[in-house]
């Protein structure tokens, strides 16, 4: 149960910090021009040639890695609800990494969300 | 919003596709020899292969969509594919929905359209904010 417990708090700081730190580095990238296929790749270039988007990959393949090791280990009743505690420890990451102003009415709308996708989840599996 | 869409549809598919997979290889033992056979066996599975073409699609639809909007509004309206599984299973496979994932779905909704009320861009509204505070 411990390896679980370790496991589940590796998955959500490697699945929190790299879609924080990839965040972070697509702001630095910017938008795309449009959507065209020339602009797309454009934007996927600039995108590969920044450094957080390069930190937060490795972060995320062990989230994910992590993520099909835990649904080999631990039954889906541990592992959706502890996934779904992601958007809240994200939003926590967006206030007080990314500095987004999080207001009431977001933070009410995310813990319905974990809620909810819990519940969903959860049915979908009994 | 199109793009956000997009993205919720191809991380839905690359997830199915990968359950499907990791299905078809069992359980992952931590021993160095099962780790790498973990992979190795995720590396020559074709269902894996397809979830991953389908989670690079949502891939840069979140890259699109981070790159202008916050991350905490569009972490949570990726959720919103959650609820469109429930309603597609209702509508087209006639599926039979119990009370508890009626309620879940229901708190889904509330919450995306609630965080879809907000600023999508807080940061740079504060920026801009914080400009015309400073301006003459």
């Amino acid at each position: 149960m411990i390896r679980v417990g370790l496991m589940l708090v590796f998955f959500i700081c490697c699945s929190t910090g790299g879609e924080i730190a990839m965040t972070y580095g697509m702001k630095q990238v910017g938008e795309p021009e449009s959507f065209r296929p020339m602009a797309m790749l454009r934007f996927i270039g600039k995108a590969v040639r920044n450094g957080w988007v390069w930190f937060a990959l490795p972060l995320l393949a062990a989230s994910f890695y992590s993520l099909l090791i835990l649904l080999s280990w631990a039954p889906l009743s541990v592992v959706i609800p502890a996934s779904a505690f992601n958007y809240v420890v994200g939003t926590f990451g967006a206030k007080y990494l990314l500095n987004e102003q999080v207001s009431v009415k977001r933070w009410m709308g995310v813990v319905m969300v974990c809620i909810g996708v819990t519940l969903v989840l959860l049915t979908g599996q009994n | 919003m199109s793009v956000v869409l997009l993205m919720v549809v191809c991380a839905n598919l690359g997830d199915l596709m990968l359950k499907r997979g990791m299905l078809q290889i069992g359980a992952v033992q931590m021993s160095a020899p099962g780790i790498w056979h973990a992979l190795w066996a995720t590396a020559r599975n074709g269902t894996i292969w397809l979830g991953i073409f389908f989670l690079i699609g949502f891939t840069i639809c979140y890259m699109t969509a981070v790159s202008w909007a916050d991350y905490s509004y569009v972490m949570p309206a990726g959720a919103f594919g959650y609820a469109l599984q429930t309603m597609l299973a209702v509508v087209i496979l006639h599926e039979a929905v119990n009370a508890q994932r009626w309620i879940g779905v229901v708190l889904i909704v509330t919450g995306v359209l609630l965080v879809g009320q907000t600023h999508p861009v807080t940061t740079e509204a504060k920026a801009k904010t914080a400009t015309e505070t400073v301006a003459p």
